[in-house]
């Protein structure tokens, strides 16, 4: 399969950087307004912004023209380099992270074999800038926040990583085209109309992984890196400006990509149920797959970040001791007796 | 164990929540193209009877921010009955309250012995120069017409309730 039209090097080299920037921005600027701006205000009975464009439509670009114009200050004792490249080094995270994201058959950055790996290794890259955020701040509340985001990330690392194994052993493949397509040509005991969406035997992983992600982005229930009422903001303390901006836009990129990888590796990526294709005429990866499947994802991505806001904007924020603690004595328990489980049924089966 | 536990519960509280604003709006009013009535004894803005004033001075002392200032002399006014003496009364020359000082205890319209200083409700006064907030004794006394009618403190009480002086 391939499109009918050749494209030079430096043509798709363009084109990607340019739909990886759509990828990472368009799903996060919509989900900030539609869900932290719009939701978020319902949830507490007021109307949230109303002014800028529309419904408040304009107001993240509102917030950006601010942030932009804002002045960039670095506290007097901090480590200038390390300070002003933490943000990137977060940011970067995120877009290395959207580069192995399938979006259709074909419609990929680039197609590791060992995409899962590749994005949970890049996925930790930024634990780093949020340390080097933390030390180069030179502030109590700081490094008080780096250190324990450094120590929360890595805690719920674990339980993410342990969870999407059981969904590679169910499949048989790293790559997450590959888990894709199992998916969709899976069945359930000879039907195969939905195929096989992988929440419905992984859904002790989709609930762990789910868990992990909220974690992974210090969404509420697990904010104790910038608590607010202890630590003003945690590693971002220092922060203004445009730097504070790049923080903003990774933590709600991070968790639209988040989404997209739960999506693909749990609800069936950008594939839409054999019944449907069946009835369009066409093969479940055929080339049309490409334009829709990228509208699956934003579908599904809309849901699962959904979930991820409804749940930071319930609960109350947990102790450290507890988050520590859940992420040790219950949540790595369970994935891994999920994972013997998977392991056993797939031989058995 | 409750029949659906507290964290499922939850969920389901904010969620209400967010149906409640769709289908019957926000509880928040969105001031400026819209308008709250604040209620008749909300303390908005404090207007000044003169006529009723004698430059006590006991709001100026009692203020704890000192933002009243008062300044008067003393006159003669022609006697009540014919063949009486002249009155001595004192006339303000300047009542200002500052209101970029002012913090709205309200202690001064407590204090006032004569009836001279009333709540109003109105609250947009809001200047771009802070200076502008200084309200002299002509502004003050613009502030009597949006003063509303006393009401009882309590529905069907029986005492006589005050009328403010018009």
């Amino acid at each position: 399969m391939s499109l009918a039209v050749e494209f030079a090097y430096w043509q798709i080299t363009i084109f990607k950087v340019v739909m990886a920037f759509v990828a990472v921005l368009i799903p996060a600027g919509g989900t900030v307004y539609l869900y932290l701006f719009k939701m978020v205000s319902f949830m507490q009975s007021r109307l949230g912004p109303m002014e800028a464009g529309p419904y408040g439509s304009l107001q993240l670009l509102a917030e950006v023209g601010k942030n932009a114009q804002k002045e960039d200050i670095f506290p007097a004792r901090s480590d200038r380099f390390v300070f002003g490249a933490a943000p990137y080094v977060v940011l970067i995270s995120t877009f290395l992270l959207v580069l192995v994201i399938p979006f259709g058959p074909d419609a990929y950055f680039v197609n590791f074999d060992t995409g899962v790996f590749f994005a949970l290794a890049v996925s930790s890259i930024s634990v780093i800038g949020i340390l080097m955020a933390g030390w180069a701040s030179a502030s109590k509340y700081s490094l008080l926040g780096g250190l324990r985001a450094a120590g929360q990330l890595i805690a719920y690392e674990l339980p993410l990583v342990l969870a999407v194994v059981g969904v590679v052993i169910q499949a048989g493949t790293l790559n997450l085209n590959g888990i894709v397509m199992a998916q969709v040509d899976g069945e359930i005991f000879g039907w195969g109309a939905i195929g096989n969406p992988f929440i419905l035997t992984q859904f002790i992983g989709f609930f762990i992984f789910m868990i992990a992600v909220q974690a992974e982005l210090a969404q509420t229930p697990f904010d104790m890196p910038i608590a607010e009422s202890e630590l003003v903001s945690g590693y971002i303390t220092e922060y203004t400006g445009f730097r504070f901006l790049m923080f903003f836009i990774a933590e709600f990129a991070t968790a639209n990509v988040f989404a997209f990888l739960a999506s693909v590796l749990f609800l069936g990526g950008w594939a839409v149920p054999p019944f449907v294709t069946d009835l369009a005429g066409i093969e479940s990866d055929s080339v049309a797959m490409n334009f829709v499947g990228p509208l699956v994802m934003a579908t599904k991505m809309l849901a699962l970040t959904f979930i991820v806001y409804w749940v930071r904007f319930t609960y109350p924020r947990f102790r450290e001791d507890q988050l520590q603690s859940f992420a040790w004595k219950v949540l790595i328990p369970i994935s891994l007796v999920n994972i013997a489980a998977t392991g056993l049924l797939k031989v058995v089966f | 164990m409750a029949l659906v536990p507290g964290v499922v519960k939850g969920l389901g509280v904010t969620l209400g929540e967010v149906a409640k604003t769709l289908v019957s709006g926000a509880e928040t009013i969105q001031y400026p193209h819209q308008k709250e009535d604040p209620t008749p004894r909300a303390r908005g803005v404090i207007a000044l009877h003169e006529d009723n004033c004698t430059a006590c001075m006991l709001c100026a002392r009692e203020c704890p921010d000192w933002c009243i200032y008062i300044e008067g002399h003393k006159e003669l006014a022609p006697p009540r009955r014919a063949g009486g003496k002249p009155r001595q009364v004192n006339k303000l020359d300047r009542f200002d309250i500052d209101y970029s000082l002012c913090m709205y205890c309200g202690i001064c319209v407590e204090v006032c012995p004569f009836e001279a200083l009333f709540w109003s409700p109105e609250y947009e006064y809001s200047e771009p120069r802070i200076a502008d907030l200084l309200h002299d004794k002509t502004r003050l006394g613009q502030w009597m017409e949006t003063v509303p009618e006393f009401e009882a403190y309590e529905a069907g009480s029986e005492v006589k309730v005050k009328k403010v002086p018009r």
